[in-house]
């Protein structure tokens, strides 16, 4: 029994799960379980859970390909931009002003947004893995001039389309759950199925480790971190549609505007190391689950939202000390100081 | 050995002249657009607004090539910059007189940019990750201080906003104003060309960019100056944000987001080799002339504010690939 409950707390995805329940169960203390309430209403399921679900879908979708980035060694900065990009494209075909022979059809719409995404994601692993640029610098290139396509592409408006279509992707029922659930758990059983039951996670993993020695081992590091950017990008741009679906419109200025951190907190919370290595997406996908229930239960407690961008940054610096080796061995020599202090008193 | 010196004196200086020939061919078609534009276009007043409008970004760039030429990166001047206006904007609606704001404001700069780089030095901490934290501490700082803008009615600052030389007159090459922001800029360019240059602390700098391991065999004080260059970056961040409150004499804080590529891409523009080691200051300053100059040409040409930053993003990528080319060139 004992082993089974070490084994159980030793799992990456414990914490996180633990820390995701004791927050639902706080905000259910707080509103006095007002908070779990479930209501059926023409036969959809409403309540503060599911709305939990619902808007943190955008989030998760980034965590899994952020996780993938991350345990290469690289990060990616720019899938806020890259939202807003998949989600101008997609409305202004909509709109029937880019490509007016589509006649505004949603299906090549969405097949048109998730190709920039694509394409952007191509951009980003070429400049890494080709160019050999770091990570950051190269993402950060499409994180301002991204948004500045999405503004081209929109042409300086905040877009606004009618298509009950479109919407059904944010707020689409199926059997009484929203549609963007359905999204997230078909995406995460492919890209795990893909990761898990293939060697790709374990090249992953090999080339966050040490990607000359993967080099030398013959695996052909370039080319897989050029996918996993692909990947990323894809993945932020079905987010993209999500939110833009979710507002009805493509908003250039804000759509998943400082999302970035987001992200990268979803997959630090879930455990996996930012420096590349070792991952686990269902941790991160709980991560995300986390930062997006503090992000309801900060608007719902009435605190100002500003502060959850200083919140959010002091967390993930703690969390990256909490996870540096050097760290670890200044606070263990120091318990070791005060513990001799207290033997020589 | 006279020939492969000669060969690297070449390749050293080859982006830097890539970069000067750029400068003029962009401040070239500005003199052929500008006239078409406007009648009243005149070529020496466009050329000195360069350094006056650019003034904050051009001490910014400054400022983060110290830590690009160690090798690292600070994503978070845009928001430091940011937070430095909207927190000196701030104090001086609480009626704190200018002489005490600006250096507590330089200070905080100082200091955050300082604490950044002991993370990164004393943890071993990714500089991605601590520099991107503090990017989103400061934005959401900002908005704590003030979600709306905070217009600054102080006496010194709309002294030292209005404070420029004039020369010229306005019938031949146009009367130019030079403001004392874009001397402020001026010294810290040729401050920061001394330390580079001269200094034992600069040539530490370079010696961490060029190999770290090195360095720290030769018994340089690495962790000493890479948090010192943190440092800097911030404390030029910060006071490019004093100087972007009198360039606009308002503290907002959703300013000058971006800026973190723009200051980068002058660094990498003027010759500044992101692995470390290369980068001169003069070169950064063409770099900020250079954007300055395609913002004077997206402006005359009334596209759409977004083209400059699209522009600049499309020239960092190229002059990146030119670097690689020109690194792989020396390999042979």
């Amino acid at each position: 029994m004992k082993s089974i409950v070490r084994k159980l707390t030793k799992t990456q995805i414990f914490w996180p799960l633990v820390i995701f329940l004791g927050i639902l169960a706080l905000n259910g203390l707080i509103s006095g379980g007002s908070f779990f309430r479930l209501q059926i209403v023409d036969g959809h399921l409403y309540g503060r859970i599911i709305d939990i679900f619902r808007n943190g879908s955008k989030l998760m979708l980034l965590a899994l390909g952020m996780t993938m980035v991350l345990a290469t060694g690289g990060t990616d900065i720019s899938v806020g931009s890259v939202m807003a990009i998949s989600g101008a494209v997609a409305c202004t075909i909509i709109e029937g002003s880019l490509f007016p022979f589509a006649n505004g059809s949603v299906v090549f719409a969405i097949a048109a947004a998730i190709f920039a995404g694509v394409l952007c994601g191509s951009w980003n692993g070429f400049l890494v893995s080709r160019i050999q640029m770091q990570p950051i610098v190269a993402t950060m290139i499409l994180l301002v001039a991204g948004r500045g396509i999405a503004q081209l592409i929109c042409k300086g408006r905040i877009v606004t389309i009618n298509s009950p279509p479109f919407y059904f992707i944010n707020g689409g029922y199926i059997l009484g759950l929203p549609f963007p659930v359905y999204i997230v758990v078909a995406l995460s059983l492919l890209v795990l199925l893909v990761v898990r039951k293939t060697a790709f996670g374990l090249y992953v993993e090999s080339v966050g480790c040490n990607g000359e020695a993967s080099r030398y081992s013959g695996i052909n590091s370039a080319r897989i971190k050029f996918f996993i950017y692909i990947l990323c990008g894809t993945l932020a741009a079905v987010a993209g549609l999500i939110e833009s679906a979710g507002i009805k419109g493509a908003d250039a200025n804000n759509a998943g505007l400082m999302i970035e951190l987001d992200a990268i907190l979803a997959v630090a919370i879930g455990g996996s190391s930012l420096s590349g290595g070792r991952f686990s997406l269902l941790s991160s996908l709980v991560g995300a689950l986390i930062i997006q229930s503090i992000t309801t239960s900060i608007l719902s407690l009435g605190i100002a939202p500003e502060v959850n961008l200083v919140v959010k940054a002091v967390v993930v610096i703690a969390i990256c000390l909490a996870q540096s080796p050097v760290f670890q061995q200044s606070i263990s020599a120091f318990r070791a100081k005060i513990k001799k202090q207290e033997v020589v008193a | 050995m006279t020939h492969t010196r000669k060969r690297n004196l070449i390749s050293k200086n080859l982006s830097l002249f890539i970069t000067l020939g750029l400068f003029v061919l962009l401040f070239a078609s500005v003199m052929v657009i500008g006239p078409m534009r406007s009648n009243r276009f005149k070529y020496l007043p466009v050329f000195f607004n360069l350094l006056n409008d650019n003034a904050y970004l051009l001490i910014a760039s400054v400022g983060i090539m110290f830590v690009l030429i160690t090798g690292n990166i600070d994503i978070s001047v845009a928001s430091t910059l940011a937070f430095s206006a909207v927190f000196s904007a701030f104090l001086l609606r609480l009626l704190w007189p200018a002489w005490l704001v600006i250096p507590v404001v330089l200070a905080i700069g100082f200091s955050f940019g300082a604490l950044m780089g002991f993370l990164i030095e004393k943890f071993k901490l990714q500089s991605f990750i601590v520099t991107l934290a503090g990017l989103f501490f400061l934005r959401g700082m900002c908005s704590v201080v003030s979600k709306e803008s905070i217009p600054i009615e102080n006496g010194f600052y709309s002294k030292v906003a209005q404070a420029k030389i004039t020369f010229g007159s306005i019938h031949s090459y146009g009367k130019v104003n030079i403001y004392l922001y874009g001397f402020v800029a001026i010294a810290v360019v040729l401050i920061a060309l001394y330390i580079l240059r001269y200094s034992k602390f600069g040539r530490c700098v370079y010696a961490i960019g060029g190999s770290e391991q090195s360095a720290r065999l030769m018994g340089l004080p690495v962790r000493k100056v890479k948090i010192l260059v943190y440092a800097i970056s911030g404390f030029c961040a910060s006071l490019g944000g004093v100087l972007f409150s009198f360039y606009t004499l308002a503290g907002y804080g959703l300013q000058n987001l971006g800026l973190e590529l723009d200051a980068i891409s002058s660094a990498v523009i003027g010759g500044t080799m992101l692995s470390g080691g290369v980068g001169s200051v003069v070169g950064t300053a063409f770099g900020v002339m250079i954007q300055g100059t395609i913002q004077t040409i997206v402006t005359l040409l009334n596209l759409n504010a977004w083209w400059t930053k699209v522009t600049v993003a499309a020239l960092l990528c190229i002059f990146v690939i030119l670097q690689r080319l020109i690194a792989i060139r020396n390999d042979k």
